[in-house]
């Protein structure tokens, strides 16, 4: 498993039900069903992906993200997570508004575009950044809303969602044991995410 | 993976005897029926464990004859290109069952079998089924070949229903249900088309009050409309462009020919379809089968979905894009409350240019799907 994939099954309390956006083979379902008795679902759209992860028996439903979540009930989740998907997504606003009316806690995890080396090669080569966690070329990146961790935190605060905790992680994807400095020194984070009580209406 | 693919070779129909007028069977409507006969063919070997069961439910003018061939290797089972060694239901893996419904007309019991009290066929004394009439049958024979506990459920439109409502009647007996371009509700458009096709054999002359089989005379004009009509709505419009597009028939240029017969393509195809249908099936089944579609509304009782989720079935539901007689819609109603139950749902909407008839066919990943799914099962 991803080493992220493992810090964020790490926020999933065990027994908890799963909706897993953007749940790729189904390796973090697969293994919080076998390690932590949690249930779930997963959604992908790579259709090579779906078939990999139902082949594992972990359930799988072939929506997309950024139209259909209406499918999914309100707070019919203990637990939304969003791995590496937000990023991806055409509105990233909506999309949080939908996964904290799904979902009683959200782990998003996200590449960080403030890293300083992102920052240094457009300020210098003026060219748009290549690394691990951002692999693609601009043209061919399924990244199109690339943010650094302060936009982000941003979002949230707007959308009504609440940072119970962050884990930042370096380059290497391994954790920052200090958040000093994330948004120039973080190659990716995971959030926790809770509603704020103001919005809470949906989760009644 | 699948190795490569085989055929099963000749397979044959079995009978069997599964309620009498002393054991009869119970409908849901109250009414008595007995004898109870079923067709049925099986395909594969039993495990030791009767464990590897696979129960495959047909569509509407489905029969027992799913796979394999009778006599003619040209000529094989409905659902042959899906069972058999090496396929998606393996028959090196899986022990297949598919019997003929019942209200059927392919060797089960239905409206023109003999009605023990008269000696006559029941005609439209034949009672009304419901779904449940269907599983209750299905669990019957299960029963007659002493097999507790299906390893899956596999069926596609009316079959997929008859699927959703075995996860319904007894959840503990159905560990993993494939529902194929199926409906939990049919929409007023759905009954409307039904009620078309009925009332195009009941208005027939010949239908006599549903005594054609006394005088030998069966409503082969309103059958043969019914079948016609259905038939649009089992393609789409895109793959009737494609295979018929505006194209005459025969050499002539456009024009010249021009009268109310069959001139176009298209038209030749439906008369087709509605003749082949004649030798093939029967108008009073026709009825009562899709009068059945019409009522079905399993999740009316929301118990139901509960008892779904404490039985422990696993789903898979699989819609085709071009579908319009069962749209995307239908399945995703089905997705949405059974995984809103917390029953473990899988779902794909597959690409296919060919409609309603899609189950049938092996558009890219369609098969790829259930073969995975199943797979994945055993785990």
């Amino acid at each position: 498993m991803r080493p992220d994939l493992a810090l964020v099954a790490d926020l999933v309390p065990a027994g908890s039900r799963v909706l897993d956006l953007g749940c790729g083979e189904g390796d973090l379902l697969a293994h919080l069903f076998r390690e932590r008795s949690c249930s779930g679902t997963g959604v992908e759209i790579d259709p090579d992906a779906v078939l990999a992860a139902v082949r594992r028996g972990v359930p799988v439903i072939e929506v997309d993200i950024d139209e259909q979540l209406g499918e999914f009930a309100d707070a019919s989740y203990d637990v939304v997570v969003m791995s590496q998907t937000l990023q991806a997504t055409r509105r990233p606003a909506d999309v949080l508004q939908e996964i904290g009316r799904i979902g009683e806690r959200c782990v998003v995890s996200v590449p960080n575009f403030g890293l300083w080396r992102h920052r240094v090669g457009l300020l210098l080569r003026g060219r748009m950044p290549v690394s691990h966690e951002l692999p693609h070329p601009w043209h061919e990146t399924p990244n199109i809303h690339l943010s650094t961790l302060a936009d982000l935190e941003a979002l949230f605060t707007s959308v009504g969602m609440r940072v119970e905790e962050r884990i930042v992680l370096d380059e290497k994807a391994t954790r920052m044991r200090r958040g000093l400095a994330a948004n120039l020194r973080a190659g990716a984070a995971i959030y926790l995410l809770t509603r704020e009580r103001s919005h809470g209406t949906l989760g009644s | 993976m699948p190795t490569a693919e085989g055929s099963l070779g000749f397979t044959r129909t079995e009978r069997a005897v599964l309620f009498t007028g002393d054991d009869p069977l119970v409908l849901a409507g109250g009414r008595r029926l007995g004898p109870v006969e079923v067709a049925y063919e099986t395909y594969g070997t039993l495990s030791p464990e009767r464990d590897n069961a696979v129960f495959v439910c047909h569509a509407l003018t489905g029969d027992a004859h799913a796979a394999g061939h009778h006599g003619d290797p040209g000529r094989v089972g409905w659902w042959d290109n899906l069972i058999g060694p090496g396929k998606p239901l393996d028959t090196d893996r899986f022990f297949v069952i598919c019997p003929n419904l019942l209200g059927g007309c392919q060797g089960t019991t239905g409206p023109t079998s003999p009605d023990p009290h008269t000696g006559r066929p029941y005609g439209l004394d034949f009672p009304m089924l419901q779904m449940t009439d269907f599983v209750t049958v299905h669990r019957r024979l299960l029963e007659h070949l002493g097999i507790d506990r299906l390893r899956a459920a596999v069926g596609g439109s009316l079959g997929g229903m008859q699927v959703l409502q075995w996860a319904v009647d007894a959840p503990e007996q159905v560990r993993d249900a494939v529902v194929v371009a199926a409906s939990s509700r049919l929409t007023a458009q759905n009954i409307a088309f039904s009620a078309v096709a009925r009332e195009a054999i009941m208005r027939d002359p010949d239908f006599s009050d549903g005594r054609y089989a006394e005088n030998g005379r069966p409503p082969h004009l309103g059958m043969a409309i019914a079948r016609m009509m259905a038939h649009i709505t089992y393609l789409s419009e895109e793959a009737m462009t494609e295979k018929f597009g505006r194209r005459l028939q025969g050499d002539e240029p456009a024009g010249s020919r021009m009268g109310l017969g069959v001139d176009f393509q298209v038209e030749s195809y439906l008369n087709h379809q509605g003749e082949t249908f004649l030798d093939r099936f029967d108008a009073l089944s026709y009825l009562y089968l899709t009068r059945v579609m019409d009522y079905f509304d399993p999740f009316a009782d929301p118990a139901a979905v509960e008892r779904i989720a404490d039985g422990g079935s696993r789903f898979l539901v699989v819609s085709f894009d071009s579908d319009w007689r069962f749209d995307t819609a239908h399945s995703r109603r089905i997705v949405r409350t059974l995984e809103h139950a917390g029953v473990p749902t899988s779902f794909r909407e597959i690409r296919s240019a060919w409609g309603h008839d899609s189950f049938l066919l092996r558009p890219p990943g369609y098969h790829e799907t259930i073969e995975a799914f199943l797979d994945g099962a055993a785990r």
